[in-house]
């Protein structure tokens, strides 16, 4: 045996301990995501979709509350426009996911470019959760986990809604309050009062101004209003801001 | 019901902006974190987003079926069961669906 083999041995154990340790922190978030990738495959089922919609959608968006939101707009065949804006505006939390997430750990061009396209909101935050811990192998186990998991789940969903005998009435209720929870999460400061009642505003208004296209116009308007706030006060707190532009 | 050309488009322009969100930032990183507007806009858009989701969804619910009260009372079945049981999503999602799915077929 040289040191060569000794050292080469050490990688490897210590790869397959970080792997393990990877999925076992991919378990808690996948609990979640399981039963929600089958509750979004039982909705691609009911709707009257094909069924590969389910896995295809789940490999090429790859963002659950997005995927579920899809279901609906697909049967309806809206305008690819309106699917664009919505999928730029929803998933554009991920923006901010980099700011922090350890990409850096991951060496190979395709390894990057798949910890990339994985970096789902699950992955933001277990690495959030843990800063510092994350080494490729590791990191690479959590996000296949969660992969396997959610496309997993939507054909299991696929696999109950064709043995359901019929619809379920009222299921399409839960991307609702997938919703509502969400918002709940989202806003537990006041600060984000302001923001909530121009998201109020801006429902109220899409729903006067264009009933065919609620959601469509409700992002703009509520986008615009956002704009519309941060000139206001930018322009209020100029001399306060001034010294740390 | 949706032909597959359509399917395709849906899957290509949802794959090219979702990427695009996640992957871009890293190459942009500094200007990014640099910029005001952005670092302002990452904390007032979510709950908003999230909240104009909620409504929207509850109501092509409340169209489709008809029942605004038990819609109302699913949504605060909801909200009741997340900020009391300690926030698990799955929980409330389910209690609150069931309720839905409960009052729709006994209206």
């Amino acid at each position: 045996m040289t040191p060569v083999t000794d050292s080469e041995q050490i990688a490897e154990r210590t790869t397959r301990s970080e792997i393990l340790t990877g999925l076992r922190l991919s378990l808690p978030a996948g609990l979640g995501m399981f039963p929600l990738g089958v509750a979004f495959g039982v909705l691609v089922i009911q709707h009257g979709l094909p069924w590969w919609v389910a896995p295809a959608l789940s490999f090429l968006a790859y963002a659950g509350s997005l995927e579920l939101l899809l279901v609906g707009m697909l049967v309806a065949v809206t305008p690819i426009a309106t699917i664009a804006l919505t999928t730029f505006l929803v998933n554009f939390r991920h923006v901010f996911y980099a700011f922090s997430f350890p990409l850096r750990t991951v060496r190979g061009k395709v390894a990057r470019l798949y910890s990339m396209y994985a970096l789902t909101d699950e992955s933001f935050a277990v690495t959030a959760a843990a800063p510092g811990s994350w080494t490729q192998p590791r990191l690479l186990a959590t996000q296949v986990a969660f992969q396997v998991y959610w496309v997993g789940g939507g054909l299991a969903g696929v696999a109950l809604g064709t043995l359901l005998p019929g619809p379920i009435a009222g299921l399409e209720f839960a991307l609702c309050a997938l919703f509502v929870t969400l918002t709940l999460d989202a806003c537990r400061s006041r600060a984000q009062v302001p923001a909530l009642v121009l998201a109020g505003v801006a429902f109220l208004l899409a729903l006067v101004l264009t009933p065919g296209a609620v959601l469509f116009t409700a992002l703009l308007v509520f986008v615009a209003l956002l704009v519309v706030r941060y000139a206001l006060s930018r322009g209020t707190g100029r001399n306060r801001e001034s010294t740390d532009a | 019901m949706p032909d597959p050309g359509y399917l395709l488009a849906v899957l290509a322009t949802v794959f090219v902006i979702t990427f695009a969100l996640r992957a871009l930032p890293f190459a942009v990183l500094r200007p990014l974190r640099q910029s005001r507007f952005v670092v302002t806009m990452a904390t007032w858009l979510p709950a908003g987003i999230l909240a104009i989701l909620a409504a929207a969804t509850w109501q092509s619910t409340v169209a489709a079926d008809g029942q605004t009260v038990a819609a109302l009372i699913a949504v605060v079945v909801t909200a009741a069961v997340h900020l009391t049981c300690g926030r698990r999503t799955l929980l409330s999602v389910g209690l609150g669906t069931l309720t839905y799915i409960g009052l729709l077929s006994v209206l």
